[in-house]
């Protein structure tokens, strides 16, 4: 079969399953694809030849009961891998190898699911272009020099050019959608707690979940079922019933109750970013949904209230690489200019940026004005959502205020780049889950994405609507594998 | 208090000032394993063998709080008559240190694990009761050393998150002596509840001191130095000295305090700037977005409380109620609770008046002499019962009694059997008496004769014979029956 990376994963498990295709055929076209697709650069690791070791130990003794037979996988290179290269983007944890895996790809790995290598990200996950990355631009399939998103750019890069059937990403303020909809791939942000955060390179605790990065939105439902566990070493991690999200997927979606935010409404939104919102909203009327219109009042101040929260606590949570224990570190003359040295070269200038961000905002004097305000505000934006949901079922919003973007394009203006974000921030501030799935392109081509957020636990609800909207949208990736000479 | 004799004042020309003295008491929690992670907290253990990935702070490793941890500062807080804090926040306090792998310390800031609380101290002059601000829970920082090489500093981390207790007093201390016995008393309880050993010399309590003076008389308070990380109470009392007194020169000689953090330097025996308010570090506090707000119930507390043993304050009470014991005794016997517990184990059966006295007066001596802790005693709790049995029955006498107890001292041995092998026993047989008395007697015809003539005096003569005769063994209150008789 020449066409094995064009299967979508239900395909391949049920290939599988059904011994028409070995695990290691499969593997064999992944490793392959990715090794053709250098240029895109979506790989910061690669662990091909363990991958094949492993495809093939699991056809010697193939356990066809799993959820991910013998599928090959890479993943965001946030996720610690037990004895492969971790590094979070960064110079500073370049040559860092964890001894421990994390959850999440523990419970991908349980199911027979196999590493073939660690895909590029912004660094430390901060960053909507994927451009922040210590291991240079990833390159959206897409089109040439056109930003893949981020900061799971890696990631939404090698779903959408199946360099890999299916990935993980993680989302803080939108680093799986707004990729996802950058790339014309589906992307889920669970529910805060509902994947455990143990073992992924910390961001903005608070904030950081990880989550399902697929070519469709059935692949999407069964990672999420697998990632989704309670784990104790999380002490955030909740322990509520999780579904069986694929097994319980439905398309039958009458009655549901979309909210319509009349905030999101912002100004100067492209006409074609409006267009595919009306779109959307149609095609949920065709899937037999009741359109309400809602209001989110505090939305207008997500965007700043995310950007005081997420860098106070990276700016703590980066206070550990310190060049003592492990990663990179610069000679000083003492132990405080080794700091200085080491994380003036260790971290790139977003970093930087967000570091002295968050340690001024938590500064005596000003956390009541920045810190404590911003956490009220929060409360308030929970309180938005929470009303709307007494209302609605779910709410439907574009994912991203535009397309991709070139490669380039806003790094100089990072205000415009963190605008990127505008309609992801208020659901990770919310703790809510929310997905992006494929709704239509612009005028160049592009992919744009629509965004169903729900109710806290409630990934059953907007799976199912995204499901059904997905068949009437009917969306068409076009990849040209130009970057395949 | 003005009028106390004990009173601590400092006199400078016409001057008299009052010293006002708050402890910050960091002490380890009892527990197997740390306040966020598994790893083991063994004194003692070789250098970076007490570490998980969570302590030495690798990439995404989350903080998971020990139940246990939790408990033993409720427990302390109940010891303290402290209000318990249903719900209490870790923060971070961020700061860079080698020693410190986060990059910050797990705290409490706002919200602590307990309130208000108070801890009564026995003083010379009577009780003062003296206020506890606040407890609350925190991880301790690795360790830098700094002499093992002459370039470069090693880090071990066996301490790094090990749960300490921060115990804030009020600042109602004044005098050196007082600090003496707010530790003690702190030290005690929290021996009695098994929540922390109060072992300073392996660090397992130390304490950072509050320096002020005042005019005496004065109701404000003066600016403070706080005296870092002093681990023996001889060093806090002697940095309290040497502080408040460098505090009022300073005030007698018109110049303005400081207010600054300090260290004491034991080997010159003073207190030297480590950093000033402008300097001090910006700890940026925030509440800890890898951990939820810690929550404990009603039930989860009244349990706690049940579990609580009796205390010094209420063991003193009982004491003095149902033994009839002196203050100045039963505060000895409750000191710390080995020696209470001993105590209480050797008048289970017997009489308690010997027992106390034995204990605090030959038992103390003995021990201290050896430098043994009762813990450490030779003499276990029921053969000091069974000697002072022997007392109380008549068979051997007090002073036979001491050399008994000297060898017992040199090994746990039963006194009736040392009694017995060496034929220590008090004769009270009359007749045997009566026998031994006719033959002193009739061995000193002249003295007996000059007695009856009128020289009473020398009735002491006569019973010094009759003991010597008898090796000692003789009761003397039947000798004393007799001699009258016979003679």
């Amino acid at each position: 079969m020449s066409d094995i990376t064009k299967q979508a994963l239900s395909e391949l498990v049920e290939n599988i399953k059904s011994k028409k295709l070995s695990s290691s055929e499969v593997t064999k076209a992944f490793v392959e694809r990715s090794e053709k697709s250098k240029e895109l650069n979506a790989y910061i690791t690669e662990d091909y030849a363990n991958a094949l070791n492993k495809a093939k130990k699991f056809d010697e003794k193939p356990n066809l009961d799993l959820k991910l037979p013998g599928i090959p996988m890479a993943v965001k290179d946030l996720f610690c891998t037990r004895d492969l290269r971790t590094t979070a983007g960064s110079k500073i944890l370049n040559n860092f190898v964890p001894t421990y895996e994390s959850t999440v790809t523990q419970n991908i790995w349980n199911e027979g699911a196999i590493l073939m290598g660690k895909l590029n990200c912004d660094e430390f996950a901060m960053g909507s272009s994927n451009e922040t990355s210590f291991f240079g631009n990833v390159q959206n399939p897409i089109d040439k020099n056109l930003v893949p998103g981020g900061s799971s750019g890696g990631s939404s890069s090698a779903v959408a050019a199946q360099l890999t059937p299916i990935t993980i990403g993680t989302d803080t303020g939108g680093s799986i959608r707004q990729p996802a909809s950058f790339t014309g791939t589906v992307g889920l942000k669970p529910t805060y707690g509902s994947c455990s955060r143990y073992g992924i390179v910390a961001f903005a605790s608070s904030l950081d979940q990880a989550g399902p990065m697929a070519q469709n939105v059935k692949d999407c439902a069964l990672l999420q079922e697998v990632i989704s566990t309670y784990d104790e070493k999380d002490s955030t991690s909740i322990d509520f019933k999780r579904n069986k999200y694929s097994k319980e997927l439905t398309k039958d979606i009458k009655g549901k109750k979309i909210g319509i935010p009349k905030e999101y409404r912002v100004d100067g939104m492209p006409k074609e970013i409006e267009d595919l919102w009306t779109k959307g909203i149609e095609y949920a009327k065709d899937c037999g949904a009741e359109i309400i219109d809602i209001s989110l009042p505090h939305t207008n101040y997500a965007l700043p209230t995310y950007y005081i929260v997420a860098p106070a606590e990276a700016s703590s949570n980066l206070a550990r690489y310190d060049g003592v224990k492990y990663g990179f570190r610069a000679e000083g003359e003492n132990l405080i200019d080794m700091y200085e040295k080491t994380r003036s070269e260790g971290f790139g200038a977003e970093v930087q940026r967000r570091i002295m961000i968050g340690t001024y905002v938590l500064s005596s004097g000003y956390y009541d004005a920045y810190y404590l305000k911003a956490q009220k505000v929060r409360k308030l934006i929970k309180n938005d959502f929470d009303d709307a949901y007494k209302k609605v079922d779910a709410i439907l919003t574009p994912s991203t205020p535009s397309s991709a973007f070139k490669i380039g394009e806003k790094t100089n203006d990072p205000v415009s780049m963190y605008l990127n974000d505008i309609f992801t921030v208020p659901v990770n501030l919310a703790g809510l889950p929310g997905i992006s799935i494929p709704a239509g392109h612009d005028a160049k081509g592009y992919p744009l994405g629509l965004q169903i957020i729900g109710k806290a636990f409630d990934e059953q609800n907007i799976l199912n609507i995204a499901y059904a909207m997905e068949e009437k949208i009917d969306f068409k990736n076009n990849i040209t594998d130009w970057w395949i000479k | 208090m003005s009028n106390n004799k004990s009173e601590y004042l400092i006199n400078r020309h016409d001057n008299q000032y009052e010293v006002v003295i708050g402890l910050e008491v960091h002490a380890q929690v009892t527990s197997e394993s740390k306040l966020f992670s598994t790893s083991a907290t063994k004194f003692g253990a070789e250098p970076n063998t007490q570490v998980s990935l969570v302590d030495a702070a690798f990439p995404g490793m989350l903080p998971v709080i020990n139940e246990y941890c939790v408990k033993q500062a409720i427990k302390t807080g109940i010891g303290l008559k402290a209000k318990i804090n249903k719900r209490s926040v870790f923060d971070r306090k961020n700061y860079f240190y080698a020693d410190l792998p986060q990059g910050y310390q797990i705290s409490q800031f706002k919200d602590p694990i307990v309130g208000e609380g108070k801890v009564i101290l026995d003083m010379p002059d009577g009780q003062k009761e003296v206020g506890i601000e606040r407890l609350h829970l925190e991880q301790d920082a690795g360790k830098s050393i700094h002499d093992l090489d002459p370039k470069n500093t090693f880090v071990d981390l066996n301490r790094s998150g090990v749960a300490l207790m921060e115990i804030v007093s009020k600042p109602d201390l004044r005098s050196p002596d007082e600090v003496n016995a707010y530790i003690k008393k702190l030290r005690s309880i929290m021996r009695y509840l098994g929540t922390c050993d109060g072992n300073m010399q392996e660090g397992s309590l130390r304490a950072d001191v509050n320096v002020s003076v005042r005019k005496k008389g004065s109701k404000d308070f003066g600016t403070r130095c706080e005296i870092k990380n002093v681990n023996s109470i001889k060093f806090m009392q002697m940095a309290i000295e040497y502080e408040a007194n460098r505090q009022v020169d300073l005030i007698e000689d018109g110049q303005t305090i400081d207010q600054e953090t300090r260290l004491f330097d034991t080997k010159k025996n003073e207190t030297r700037s480590m950093r000033s308010k402008e300097d001090a570090h910006d700890y940026r506090y925030f509440p800890d977005p890898d951990l939820l707000p810690l929550e404990v119930s009603d039930d989860f507390i009244e349990k706690l409380k049940s579990e609580i043993p009796e205390l010094p304050d209420e063991k003193k009470k009982r004491f003095i109620e149902k033994f009839k014991l002196s203050p100045y005794e039963a505060n000895i016997l409750v000191s710390d609770i080995e020696t209470s517990n001993y105590f209480e184990n050797v008048i289970k059966k017997s009489d308690v008046k010997l027992a106390t006295n034995w204990i605090i007066g030959e038992l103390f001596a003995a021990l201290n002499e050896k430098n043994l802790e009762i813990t450490e005693s030779p003499i276990s709790a029921g053969n000091l019962s069974k000697l002072i049995n022997l007392i109380k029955d008549g068979t051997i006498s007090g002073k036979i009694a001491k050399t008994v107890f000297e060898q017992m001292m040199e090994g746990d041995k039963d006194p009736t059997k040392i009694v017995e092998e060496k034929g220590l026993k008090q004769e009270s047989d009359p007749k045997a008496l009566e026998a031994l008395i006719d033959k002193v007697i009739d061995d000193n015809r002249d003295k007996a004769t000059e007695y009856k003539s009128g020289k009473v005096k020398l009735f002491g003569f006569f019973v010094g014979q009759v003991m010597k005769v008898s090796g000692g063994k003789a009761n003397p209150q039947l000798v004393n029956e007799i001699l009258k008789k016979k003679l």
